[in-house]
């Protein structure tokens, strides 16, 4: 590993330094946290030099905050720790499920949403369920923090709107209120150590009679990012979420995928899955938002 | 089921001696060894599936600082002798498949190794690959090779078919005309990697007379060694090979990639060369199993009687001849007693990577074409799938259509168990599927030699020649252990390298616990002889009169002498006194393997939304001979189940229209996770096998022969149509549903 560099800052402002010295000198820096992207990708194609800016062990990246009104959740902050948060996995559970699924038990003791998301992988899981539960990226620069909604931070595949000398933070939501619910559902040919061939979030608010007053529908691995599906939620708000609202959501879903066919499958079957899976979602979104009405969560 | 013995060890389940060794890590695999000064090789493959070659220059290579040394295809004796096995190792005037070696370099770092190959000048001429069996038969191919013809007639066009062979009986047109029932399955099986989980690797270094030594992970260091040999066009007796522990094989460790090469390398720089493939070399360039398509027949009588049978089957060989067609005809109707049969089988030149075995070769894919037929056959004649072939059974006595008549098999006794099982007796449950498959291997005997060695506390070394992939070892003490009539733990066995223990045929062909169990048993006893001499010597009495019972030398009942018996400790204790060192030793050729059947069966559940199919519940029964250690028989009965599941389920090589593989990795090629599989369940009937002591029947090959169809037929019942070519992934499955929706 020659050429290799590893720097371990403490503070937001000193990762922000060891990002703009480099990148004055021109030399490559790449951020780490969990490093389960990282390390596969440096180990199989990637192997230019870098600096690896390890940005775990900030506070601010660590942090969970449950608020009245607002979470936060630190970009480095590994899925199994989440997992074990038992009030967040109350407010978004689909969001935990999502977080859930990457690899395996040894995996999620470093795996982060943060990472999830910055990796910018088409097929990321934690990404729908990020979108479709409105989180928006808390971004660190030299000029200070930014905020960008989830679903503009993944502008390519292995792309996003980070700037030079810019990290994630930590991810913030609106503290979902009473009658909400959320679910994430992948499809993979096996049960886990796979990944996505389609991926749906699903994230509504029920009203007291179980009418639907608000909805947002994400699907990935369907597309170069994950997509916001408004027709998906234009197609449940409103109704009782029935077997037709389902059916008219799945089939949004399926009519906003834009696959590709590869050796993980064909473009008809991807859109047929997806739609599959919006349904499901949707409907386990909605029993547990039913779960949830009236009650402070 | 297991009949009556009065076994001490035989059937019991201590922990295998190797165990604790590889579950912490300690245990060395091929990658292991490193030595001083000791070099990187890495190979530069072809980026063609097919192209002449018509440059190639190292020198650019060879001027980078930290590279040592660069080979190629001229660096390797090359004359008409020259044999398909050298040609795969390094290409000669033809890249024949994508990933083929093209020319290899040794480097300080594997790094170094990796740039050098950018250096390396090819100049290819692309070729138009052929990529399929299909395709390859079809008039006006192109051709793999241009010399090649068919069964080696002269007199016939070049042609990518390199040989067809044909097994028949009776009149099968007679046999059909006769029927009441015919049905008919055409379907194509795709290529499937062994997917063992260490790569290939080994580390070779020569000295300056010539020898050389090589480590590396294999099945076989003996074959390893011939085979090197005839790459370099040494002779054998100037190669030294020795195993390593091996992190799985079955089947793709019994021939060569690297070892040549890392001598020829270690010969040119005057240092060790270490080579390990990528996970993508592996997929990309050593031997899976062919893809085929096959398509099989079989009417029957209104009673199940079946009248006839045939099958047409096809096997890519890769680029080089040599698909395990042959094997595939000869078992395809094994489990039956019929009059009328034929099967014609062709193996396929195509340009992808030669073919290498794989756990019962060629019996998997042909087995489901005709085990997918018979199930089609119960259903029309409305019979239960066991009946059927009970109907038609193989049974001791039946000519096996491969020519010899089967000695005691256990067959029937696995249909009987099958019946008879909790799994098969409950009802299937809602919406679900249930499916039943016979499996059949013949095991192979060969040459095997055993050393037992006598120490001076009484405790027995045992060496052998046969690497232990599946826990042979426990295996080998076992049955010396219940020779000489000493306890498990005073016995050790060894793997020796080819200079420290006599000549073993491969591990492979399930005939290590067999034949070479044979020898270390015939080692065993030939201590006793020694040990009764001695005891004899001491007591001054006729060996006549000496028996050995419990570990110890006896005086034969009604022998009139004052003397108390002498434990094998105790003549251990005093060789020195009575003779010297004792060492007992057996070299056989083994015959009389026993063939080993199978039935298994699956119960699946299929979602129709996303086409994915769920394996419940999975039930292995097969006739093992005696079972000397159940639980590794058990181990290889769930292993290969599960190997069979996935290929049934989701593994395939998936191709791009230039022949380059597109899955080649473990994300993509989709062996099963442990969560994708239900609990394994295994039965064990043993019927011991005439031709060894204590009736061993090879039992590694036989389990992945029938979960293929068996899925196949679980799927065709959940989902009430049968899906005839795998794999059952879901895209395959849900396309399936629609297009039947559709109709
Ligand atoms: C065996 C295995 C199974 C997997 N299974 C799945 C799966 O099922 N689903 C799935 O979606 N993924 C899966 N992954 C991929 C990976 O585990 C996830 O993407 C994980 O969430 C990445 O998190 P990390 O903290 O390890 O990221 P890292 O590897 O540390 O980083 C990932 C990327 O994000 C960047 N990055 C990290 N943190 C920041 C930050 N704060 N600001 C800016 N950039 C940052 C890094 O530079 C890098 O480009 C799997 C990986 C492995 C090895």
């Amino acid at each position: 590993m020659e050429g290799y560099a590893y720097a371990r800052p403490t503070s937001v402002a000193e990762a922000i330094g060891v990002l703009q010295a480099d990148a004055a000198s021109g030399r490559r820096s790449q951020l780490l946290a969990g490093g389960t992207d990282v390390l596969v990708q440096m180990r199989s194609n990637d192997r230019e030099p870098r600096t690896l800016v390890d940005v775990k062990h900030i506070a601010e990246t660590n942090r969970v905050d449950i608020g009245d009104e607002e979470v936060f959740i630190g970009a480095a902050v590994p899925s199994a720790v989440l997992n074990e948060n038992a009030q967040l996995k109350a407010l978004f559970p689909g969001l935990l499920e999502s977080a859930d699924l990457i690899g395996s038990t040894q995996i999620q003791g470093r795996a982060s949403i943060g990472g999830n998301l910055c990796n910018a992988s088409p097929a990321g899981d934690t990404i729908p369920a990020i979108i479709a539960d409105g989180g928006i990226c808390v971004i660190a620069g030299p000029g200070g923090s930014r905020e960008v909604p989830c679903e503009e931070f993944v502008t390519g595949v292995g792309h996003n709107a980070l700037g030079a000398a810019e990290f994630l933070l930590g991810l913030k939501f609106k503290t979902p209120a009473s009658g909400s619910g959320d679910a994430y559902l992948r499809f993979i040919p096996r049960t886990e150590m796979d990944i996505a061939v389609a991926g749906a979030g699903v994230a509504l608010t029920l009203d007291g009679g179980g009418a639907c007053t608000a909805a947002r529908v994400s699907i990935g691995a369907v597309a170069p990012t994950a997509l916001l599906v408004p027709e998906a939620a234009a197609a449940l708000i409103g109704t009782q979420v029935d077997a037709a609202a389902l059916a008219a959501a799945g089939a949004a879903c399926s009519a906003a995928a834009s696959p590709i066919a590869d050796k993980r499958g064909t473009v008809a079957y991807r859109r047929k899955v997806v739609g599959v899976l919006c349904r499901r979602a949707s409907a386990i979104a909605r029993d547990r938002a039913l779960n949830n009405i009236g009650g402070s969560q | 089921m297991a009949e009556a013995h009065d076994y001490k060890a035989i059937g019991t389940r201590p922990v295998r001696p190797d165990g604790v060794d590889k579950v912490t890590g300690r245990a060395n695999f091929g990658a292991d060894l490193n030595l001083p000064n000791m070099l990187h090789g890495k190979m530069l493959r072809s980026p063609h599936a097919h192209a002449r070659i018509k440059r190639v220059d190292v020198s650019r290579a060879l001027a980078m600082d930290g590279v040592y040394a660069a080979c190629s295809g001229g660096d390797f004796p090359t004359n008409e002798r020259t044999t398909d096995l050298a040609k795969n190792c390094m290409a000669r005037d033809k890249a024949l498949y994508h990933g083929h070696a093209v020319a290899a370099v040794a480097a300080r770092t594997p790094y170094i190794a990796e740039r050098a190959l950018d250096l390396i000048e090819v100049e290819y001429e692309p070729l138009a690959p052929v990529l399929d069996v299909d395709a390859a038969m079809a008039d006006g191919a192109v051709l793999v090779d241009e010399n090649l013809r068919t069964n080696g007639d002269a007199s016939k066009p070049p042609s990518n078919v390199a040989a067809i062979v044909k097994f028949e009986r009776g009149d099968v047109e007679q046999g059909f005309a006769e029927a009441d029932v015919v049905v008919e399955v055409d379907c194509r099986v795709p290529t499937a990697h062994q997917g063992y989980i260490e790569p290939h690797a080994c580390t070779a270094t020569i000295n300056e007379e010539g020898e050389a030594t090589v480590w590396c992970c294999t099945q076989g260091h003996f074959d390893v060694r011939s085979l090197t040999a005839n790459v370099l066009g040494k002779s054998v007796g100037e190669i030294k090979v020795i195993p390593s522990e091996i992190g799985g094989g079955f089947g793709g460790k019994t021939i060569i990639y690297l070892e040549p090469i890392a001598v020829k390398l270690s010969e040119m720089s005057g240092r060790p060369v270490k080579m390990v493939m990528t996970r993508e070399e592996v997929f990309r360039a050593t031997g899976p199993t062919s893809a085929t398509h096959c398509r099989a027949k079989v009417g029957a009588k209104r009673d199940g009687k079946i009248t006839a049978a045939s099958a047409w089957l096809a096997y890519e060989a890769g680029a080089f001849a040599g698909a395990p067609v042959g094997p595939g005809c000869m078992s395809i109707l094994a489990p039956y007693d019929l009059e009328h049969f034929s099967i014609e089988g062709h193996d396929v030149l195509v340009n992808k990577p030669k073919v290498a075995a794989y756990r019962a070769p060629g019996a998997p894919q042909a087995m489901h074409a005709m085990e997918s037929a018979i199930d089609d056959l119960a259903r029309e004649l409305g019979m239960d799938p066991i009946d059927l072939r009970l109907k038609n059974s193989a049974d001791e006595g039946t000519q096996a259509p491969y020519g010899p008549v089967f000695p005691a098999i256990g067959f029937r006794k696995c249909l009987e168990a099958t019946k008879a099982h909790p799994n098969y007796t409950k009802p299937k449950a809602e919406g679900t599927g249930r499916g039943v498959a016979a499996g059949f291997w013949f095991n192979i005997g060969m040459q095997s030699s055993a050393e037992a060695r006598l120490s001076e506390d009484g405790t027995v070394t045992v060496v052998e020649g046969n690497p232990d992939i599946g826990g042979s070892r426990a295996s080998m003490c076992l049955m010396a252990a219940e020779t000489l009539g000493v306890p498990y733990e005073t016995v050790r066995t060894h793997v020796g390298d080819t200079e420290s223990t006599g000549f073993c045929n491969v591990t492979g062909g399930s005939r290590t616990t067999f034949a070479t169990g044979l020898a270390v048993v015939q080692a065993c006893e030939d201590i006793i002889a020694q040990c009764k001499q001695r005891a004899a010597a001491t007591w001054d009495v006729d060996v006549e009169q000496v028996d050995w019972a419990d570990g110890q030398a006896i005086p034969k009942p009604g022998v009139n002498v004052d003397a108390n018996p002498l434990s094998l400790r105790d003549i251990a204790k005093n060789a020195g006194r009575t003779g010297g060192p004792i060492l007992g030793r057996a070299s056989v050729n083994a015959q009389g393997a026993g063939a080993s059947f199978s039935v298994n069966f699956a119960d699946v559940k299929v979602d129709r939304e996303t086409g994915k199919i769920d394996v419940l519940s999975f039930t292995g029964i097969q006739d093992a001979g005696t079972a000397i250690h159940p639980a590794y028989v058990e181990g290889q009965m769930q292993g290969g189940a599960v190997q069979g599941l996935g290929w049934a389920l989701n593994e395939e090589y998936i191709y791009d229209e230039n022949g380059v593989m597109e899955n080649a990795g473990f994300l993509d090629y989709r062996v099963p996770v442990a969560s994708d599989m239900p609990m394994i369940d295994t039965q064990i009937i043993e019927v011991p096998n005439p031709s060894h002591p204590y009736g061993v029947r090879g039992v590694g090959e036989t389990p992945i022969v029938a979960p293929l169809a068996a899925t196949s037929n679980a799927a065709r019942d959940a989902l009430g149509f049968r899906i005839a070519d795998l794999p059952l992934s879901p895209p395959r499955v849900l396309e399936a549903i629609d297009n039947q929706a559709d109709a």
